[in-house]
């Protein structure tokens, strides 16, 4: 085996070791190279945030269209302060628009569904939902069911 | 009775002292830097055997590792009626734990018991002294080489084996069970994170290489120069270094997802 061959196969190795930790950051951990794109913030106050994550969904109509960046506690009302990136393609929901925390299959993850309102402002930069649906909690609506509420 | 206490004294004192000549002798490995012109294609030929050769091991096994993962997650998660969460499982399994893992544990069976007996064998046949006397220090002739290939090799294989894996998991889980491509992929990379996942796993996969590079180095540098001291410092390379890699990645694990 001559020198070169030996460096063009460490090479090669190189190289494939590297191409090998590229596709693992785009294709299987979903990072993409181009900036994330211009999002806008909103917020929304649920009674109860259940098992909403970072980073999870949030969908109108079943199309994302945005991610949770952060999950608070909102120190005034008590309740959990979301703040969502909208795509900034998606710029005109009405204002009066409910968020609605669903679950994906009957065990699957959380997510934040918005259902459209009728007003003609739109929601901008900064501006919280008007209205919101917190978590079904099966617990709780047992619960309810058995004391007869 | 003093004489078993007067043993086990010995005993601590001879492991401390292989502690500490390990940590000289890596420091002396490492601090002599050679000349590039002289080092680098002596690093190329060593990452040849210990990374290159390596490598079908790796695939093959990291391709039957996730065909493994695709199969036994299917039969788990389908009771649940979420096979969809396949992707996830396959990727996370294979980038958080037994990619590391795994990787490590053959690259001290296939290239860090070979480290061992050739240098080993180098020392019994005095090759090690005579370079000595021709002014040539070995540590850095012979013991860096080899150490630097075996820190990138083994990172650059733990990413391989983990790419092929979850390659190999789809094999199964699409081609042949019926899951939705796009539900493997799409459930996968809204639960793998780059930085959390991915770079946690490579750091775990570069402490894995540090540690069987130098337990495999030293044992051959310090064995008994005879044919059964080689055998014996091979076999120490092993194990020591399957335990190594066990222990670190419980603690590595307990600081980067256990949440401490």
């Amino acid at each position: 085996m001559t020198q070169r061959k030996t460096e063009v196969f460490v090479g090669l190795f190189m190289i494939a070791g590297f191409v090998a930790l590229l596709l693992l950051a785009l294709q299987v951990s979903g990072l993409s190279l181009k900036p994330a794109g211009d999002t806008y913030t909103v917020y929304a106050d649920f009674n109860d945030a259940g098992g909403l994550t970072e980073r999870g969904r949030v969908s109108m109509a079943g199309v994302s269209v945005g991610r949770i960046r952060d999950i608070s506690l909102n120190p005034k009302t008590f309740q959990a302060r979301v703040a969502i990136e909208m795509d900034a393609s998606v710029n005109n929901i009405p204002d009066d628009s409910t968020a609605v925390i669903r679950t994906s299959g009957l065990l699957g993850a959380q997510y934040i569904d918005i259902s459209v309102g009728g007003s003609l402002e739109s929601l901008k930069d900064g501006d919280e939902f008007y209205e919101t649906q917190s978590a079904m909690n099966l617990e709780r609506m047992i619960s309810n069911f058995a004391s007869g509420r | 009775m003093i004489n078993q206490i007067a043993r086990l004294g010995r005993s601590g004192l001879d492991i401390v002292e292989a502690l500490g000549r390990s940590g000289a002798f890596l420091w002396r490995s490492l601090a002599g830097v050679p000349h590039p012109r002289v080092g680098f294609p002596l690093l190329v030929r060593q990452m040849y055997s210990i990374g290159v050769l390596s490598l079908v091991i790796i695939i093959v096994s990291g391709m039957f590792i996730g065909m493994v993962l695709g199969l036994q997650g299917y039969t788990i998660l389908s009771d649940y009626g979420s096979e969809q969460a396949i992707g996830q499982m396959v990727a996370l399994t294979l980038v958080r734990e037994l990619g590391p893992v795994v990787t490590a544990l053959l690259f001290a069976g296939r290239a860090g018991s070979a480290l061992t007996a050739e240098i080993g064998l180098m020392k019994a046949t005095e090759q090690l002294s005579s370079m000595e006397m021709m002014g040539v220090d070995p540590l850095r002739r012979v013991v860096a080489p080899r150490f630097w290939a075996g820190f990138i090799s083994v990172p650059l294989l733990a990413v391989i084996f983990s790419v092929v894996g979850i390659w190999g998991g789809m094999l199964v889980a699409v081609d042949w069970l019926g899951v939705f491509e796009g539900a493997y992929w799409s459930n996968m990379q809204a639960s793998v994170d780059f930085s959390e996942d991915v770079i946690n796993g490579a750091v775990k996969s570069i402490v894995f290489g540090f540690v069987c590079t130098w337990i495999a180095v030293f044992q051959g540098y310090d064995c008994v120069p005879t044919s059964s001291g080689i055998s014996s410092a091979t076999t120490k390379t092993v194990v020591y270094s399957s335990l190594a890699v066990l222990g670190l990645d419980f603690v590595l694990t307990a600081v980067m997802f256990g949440g401490f």
